[in-house]
């Protein structure tokens, strides 16, 4: 008697669902030539087990240790630089890009005119050629053009960036209650105005996450960009790599846990005073 | 004539929210728009305040028609006539004092407003304004941590600083209680009195129209049913504004008495 009661008629279509996804992904698995039995395999398990056994204990001599310092404080800078950069052009792109601040929209109930959408489009094309280059690309590209050294990443998150962060904001803009600047608007204030009183009370938290999180990724990838020559702590991963000095490799991982972990406490620690 | 309405009519999509409204209105004119529910009350007063253009015929307000100016020009008629929201929308994060002090933002030029944001301007201005509402000793506080009937004092704190020459209200005391509603509108009418201000009100309390407002308009069906002096208004009149034939109310059913005693 209970069966028939307790009959989820989701059920079916969710297995269903869940067969069709692994259907899917199997040919992908194929095409990636992933093979997790090389990893198996007695040579490269040796060579792993040595090279990991070096991890411990973690390299902590005075003079890697200082090396380690300026390598890390170069990678923050170079993440932070090209976030500064990136916020410098992402700021005012998205102002422009959001619908939020559409006096039009504003006095037809959220509904955009012709020209409020084809003078928006350039903008988002804009943001979107800057972030459709990866960052690495892009670092390649300048370090040819400025040389080895921390600019290439700085110029390189930069530009990457401001393409993310532009794209994301006026997104942000556009999902939080736009009553207020409409109420603002339909007042007579400026958008800019507007946009200041009726959206970013709302948006502040949001915003801020993101950009905590993007400053996150930024340290990343200008770890990535230091193996192509753009300096800071990659550089030194990539030349204590190729000498398997895996104790240095282990304490500039432990680092990067710690920043992360910090990057993390800084985005919880900001998002709480402002909720 | 502060306001003028010509065969104004207005469409949401499908819907056709006005017919051919003709309405005028004179400066420092005290009126009230009663009338049921989904009646276009809302909608004119929106059409009033500019916030929607109309679909056909014209609006003349202050002896301009807004929909013929350029955008600038419109805000800066726009920054004339206040109007005060239902519910008004406050980010509950902004303290009242800014919500209020941003009343002038159609005044100020853009950098004086985000000066203010780092330091309120005038609080002496607003604490004047929201004392006489009764709020005064919620000044510093977040909009998030009011009550219902508290916002709508803010919106009508806001609304009175901006001190414009028009100043529409859409139910401002609907989440009031009796004594609040009654002071509140009091002080809108004292204020527009004392400034020579146009106000408009709509309102679904009969008697509160009629106590403080000179003038009343029945809307319904997005027509004007009657425009009449206060005095002047029947109960016919009143009657025939509400009557509802749609809705006939279900004889109560009597409670059936089938006891369950649950078993634990």
């Amino acid at each position: 008697m209970l069966k028939v009661d307790s009959r989820d008629p989701a059920a079916l279509p969710r297995v269903l669902l869940a067969l069709l996804a692994i259907a899917l992904l199997w040919p992908g698995i194929r095409l990636s030539e992933l093979n997790p039995g090389v990893l198996l395999q007695a040579d490269n398990r040796r060579e792993m087990a040595t090279f990991l056994s070096a991890f411990w204990p973690p390299a902590h001599e005075p003079d890697f240790l200082r090396l380690l310092l300026d390598a890390t404080l170069q990678t923050l800078a170079v993440a932070t630089a090209g976030m500064t950069l990136a916020l410098l052009l992402a700021i005012p792109a998205s102002l422009l890009a959001s619908r939020a601040l559409s006096l039009r929209a504003a006095s037809r109930g959220g509904r955009l005119g012709f020209w409020s959408r084809t003078l928006r489009l350039p903008v988002r094309a804009l943001l979107i050629f800057l972030r459709s280059v990866p960052e690495i690309v892009w670092a390649l590209l300048f370090v040819r053009a400025v040389g080895l050294g921390p600019t290439a990443g700085v110029l390189a998150i930069a530009i990457t960036y401001s393409g993310m962060l532009g794209k994301v904001y006026a997104e942000i803009f556009e999902s939080v209650d736009q009553r207020p600047a409409h109420a603002l608007l339909q007042a007579g204030s400026s958008r800019l105005s507007a946009f200041f009183y009726g959206i970013l009370p709302a948006a502040a938290a949001e915003l801020v996450s993101y950009t905590v999180y993007r400053w996150e990724c930024a340290i990343r990838a200008s770890v990535v960009m230091g193996f192509v020559g753009a300096g800071g702590l990659g550089q030194q991963i990539d030349l204590s790599m190729r000498m398997f000095a895996g104790a240095e490799v282990a304490s500039m991982l432990l680092t990067f846990l710690l920043l992360v972990w910090l990057a993390d406490q800084l985005s919880r620690l900001l998002r709480g005073r402002l909720a | 004539m502060t306001i003028r309405l010509t065969g104004a009519s207005l469409r949401h999509g499908q819907v056709q929210a006005l017919h051919g409204i003709d309405l005028q209105i004179g400066a420092g004119e005290r009126v009230a728009i009663i009338g049921p529910s989904g009646a276009g009350k809302s909608s004119l007063l929106q059409l009033l305040g500019t916030a929607l253009a109309p679909s056909t015929g014209a609006v003349e307000l202050l002896d301009v028609a807004p929909w013929r100016l350029s955008a600038g020009a419109r805000q800066r008629l726009r920054a004339r006539i206040g109007l005060i929201h239902q519910a008004p929308p406050l980010p509950p994060r902004q303290r009242v004092v800014t919500a209020v002090l941003a009343g002038r933002l159609g005044q100020w030029s853009t950098l004086r407003g985000l000066l203010n944001l780092l330091h309120p301007a005038d609080v002496p201005g607003v604490r004047e304004v929201l004392t006489s509402l009764g709020m005064a000793e919620k000044i510093f506080v977040q909009c998030g941590q009011l009550s219902g009937g508290q916002l709508q004092r803010v919106g009508i704190a806001r609304a009175l600083y901006q001190q414009p020459q028009i100043l529409l209200a859409d139910e401002p005391v609907s989440a009031m209680d009796p004594v609040l509603a009654e002071h509140s509108l009091k002080t809108l009418n004292q204020h527009a009195n004392e400034r020579g201000v146009t106000l408009i009100a709509s309102l679904h309390a009969v008697e509160l129209a009629l106590a403080h407002f000179p003038r009343v308009i029945g809307v319904r069906e997005g027509r004007i049913v009657f425009d009449r002096p206060a005095s002047e208004v029947s109960s016919d009149m009143l009657d025939g504004l509400y009557a509802n034939e749609h809705l006939v109310s279900p004889p109560l059913p009597l409670p059936a008495l089938n006891l369950q005693i649950p078993r634990c």
